[in-house]
């Protein structure tokens, strides 16, 4: 007799850890400093922010370097939804995600006419038309942006305590429902299909795939949960403006080297890459721009050598999955 | 008469901007990678410019004597220590690692010689200008569009005139067979991208003469040379030419309407250009 199932020990060991180390995570307010909170939840923002790259470059083949469009549009809306529309900050960012899902399908209908490479560099220019058309809006403070008004901030909580507590909350959040939907999405039918386009995109369409389509959904999809990122993580800044919200560096360089070094193309990966992201971040603050440097060395290293990122090499090593994803034929004698 | 100045100001631009194109298109079309790396190399060359000006006390013209074998060199080892290996089916290799190139450059960059914006010294030829007709045109733009005419015709000559450029397109038809009739690819592949560089130089130079330049700028000609490659479409040369151009006048006309619409029109010019003519308005017909 012999069984096909998906489940191994393994993940169902991670997932009882990760729900334990959910809750203590959860409880962080209770147990945890200020900066603690605050480094913890950056490091929440880029692991969805890395999740999401990851879904788009990694299992959609769509290797962009202009989501910083996105995550400074959620950091816009953020601001022109409060400021001028009197909405409440976490109304205005699910309302940043809706609207940059909407706009990403037309941006979507002209950036996939580039390939490959040069679809990427295609979506850093429209990055950057975002940058330059924030830029211009005078209302939103120009080139030099502006902080959100004291009564705004306000509403996340009176009191800073409060206020600190619930942005953490936020922010862990979303981390758990971006990890979890991706998650719940990879293993769904639609999922199925997408792993079956990176695995390769002839043999999908062969199948009956309709690859446009369903990398405009990913595309779709991704673009709006950045942007709530985006908005989340301009709530925690309080302060905009067309250089931080759109850069490439930030947004984008560095989550691509979390993907790339954690391992693209799984859902560990990003995990990993993020934890050692903010290691090396830590270890080599004192350093200036030396930690860019080795991140960068880093980086090409894991690509030349191993392609599939840290995460990949466990997974060689002890045939280990926490996600379980795969499936695997179990035989009993 | 304001608006035909700013014409033919942005077609001198537009020189420049076919010779960040004009690497591009050349190490694209010979091993199909995209350099992410190619805007902060041009950079780059402008830095060692700078250091061998200093040093040397060389007019910056007879510092690409220096500057060129040297990115040269840069070239050939780079593209056979690194960049061979990334070639293959998989696009996200060459673009990942070219990624991490071009961080390493601008934070190396930013290390050695600081943020501060640097120029190089050009002497009387930065300020001297002619006149045609009522039109003023600067000797310095007016070079670069030579010199950028001068080299996309040299490349064309390589390409198509020579067994280097027979070896180049022997490769980028099929690399397996060029393998078989005696080509090394890794060599050939090393020689074309340090042509590409040795173009760069050029570039990196005329840019450094022209206007100031930071370690942190290199995204941004990367973005232009690449949009000139687009609007001019992929694999032709003069194509480049033609995307520059048009690059560069989007971009002075739309300075002439308002200073902040000047980047925003030259990316709105490709855009349209995207959305009408996905293949460019040049593309290189397949034989």
């Amino acid at each position: 007799m012999s069984t096909v199932t998906r489940s191994t020990r393994a993940s169902r060991i991670a997932m009882i850890g990760g729900g334990l180390l959910l809750l203590v995570l959860a409880a962080a307010p209770y147990w945890a400093g200020r900066a603690d909170m605050r480094l913890m939840s950056e490091i929440y923002l880029y692991l969805s922010l890395a999740t999401l790259w990851n879904l788009m470059a990694g299992y959609a083949g769509l290797v962009s370097v202009g989501q910083q469009a996105y995550v400074g549009f959620g950091g816009y809306m953020l601001f022109a939804l409060t400021i001028f529309g009197g909405v409440h900050p976490v109304v205005a960012v699910l309302l940043g995600g809706v609207l940059a899902a909407l706009l990403s399908i037309p941006i979507a209908t002209l950036a996939f006419r580039l390939k490959g490479a040069y679809f990427a560099i295609g979506t850093w220019v429209i990055a950057e038309v975002f940058r330059l058309s924030f830029a211009q809006i005078q209302a939103l403070g120009g080139g030099s942006g502006s902080s959100l008004p004291v009564a705004i901030v306000k509403e996340i909580g009176a009191k800073k305590a409060v206020r600190e507590a619930n942005s953490y909350w936020l922010a862990l959040g979303a981390a758990v429902i971006i990890i979890a939907a991706v998650y719940a999405f990879l293993r769904s039918r639609r999922g199925l299909a997408l792993t079956a386009i990176r695995d390769s995109e002839t043999a999908a369409s062969g199948l009956g795939i309709d690859i446009w389509r369903t990398k405009l959904e990913v595309y779709v999809v991704t673009s709006a949960f950045t942007a709530i990122i985006g908005g989340l993580i301009f709530l925690q800044k309080l302060r905009i403006s067309p250089d931080a919200a759109f850069s490439v560096n930030d947004w984008t360089a560095f989550v691509i080297f979390i993907v790339v070094i954690g391992g693209i193309g799984t859902l560990e990966g990003p995990i990993i890459g993020t934890l050692l992201f903010f290691l090396l971040r830590e270890v080599l603050a004192d350093f200036g721009t030396t930690y860019l440097l080795v991140l960068g060395f880093v980086a090409i290293v894991v690509m030349l050598k191993a392609p599939k990122g840290v995460w990949g090499l466990i997974r060689e090593r002890y045939d280990l999955e926490l996600f379980p994803l795969s499936y695997r034929v179990r035989t009993k004698d | 008469m304001d608006w035909i100045n700013a014409l033919v100001q942005g077609m001198l631009l537009g020189g420049l901007y076919a010779l960040f194109a004009a690497g591009l298109s050349l190490i694209f079309g010979v091993m199909r990678l995209v350099n992410i790396a190619h805007g902060d190399l041009i950079i780059l060359a402008a830095y060692l410019g700078l250091s061998t000006t200093v040093l040397l006390g060389l007019h910056p013209f007879l510092a690409l004597l220096i500057v060129m074998p040297l990115m040269a060199g840069i070239g050939y080892v780079l593209q056979r220590g690194i960049l061979n290996q990334t070639l293959g089916p998989d696009i996200l290799p060459p673009l990942l690692v070219t990624f991490g190139l071009s961080v390493i450059i601008q934070n190396a960059l930013l290390e050695t010689y600081t943020a501060d914006p640097r120029k190089l010294p050009g002497g009387v030829i930065e300020t001297a200008s002619v006149d045609v007709g009522g039109i003023t045109m600067g000797v310095l733009p007016l070079l670069t569009f030579a010199i950028a005419i001068a080299v996309i015709a040299g490349l064309q000559f390589i390409f198509y005139r020579t067994s280097l450029g027979r070896g180049f397109r022997a490769v980028s038809d099929n690399q397996d067979i060029a393998q078989l009739m005696g080509l090394n690819k890794a060599h050939v592949f090393g020689v074309a991208m340090a042509l590409a560089l040795a173009v760069v130089a050029v570039a990196g130079i005329l840019l450094g003469m022209r206007t100031s330049f930071d370690p942190a700028i290199g995204g941004g000609r990367l973005i232009f040379g690449f949009e000139a490659v687009i609007i001019g479409g992929l694999g032709n040369l003069w194509g480049t030419l033609a995307g520059g151009i048009i690059l560069g006048v989007a971009q002075t006309l739309g300075a002439k309407i308002d200073p902040g619409f000047q980047l925003l029109a030259g990316h709105i010019a490709f855009l349209v250009v995207l959305a009408v003519r996905p293949n460019g308005l040049f593309p290189r017909v397949e034989h």
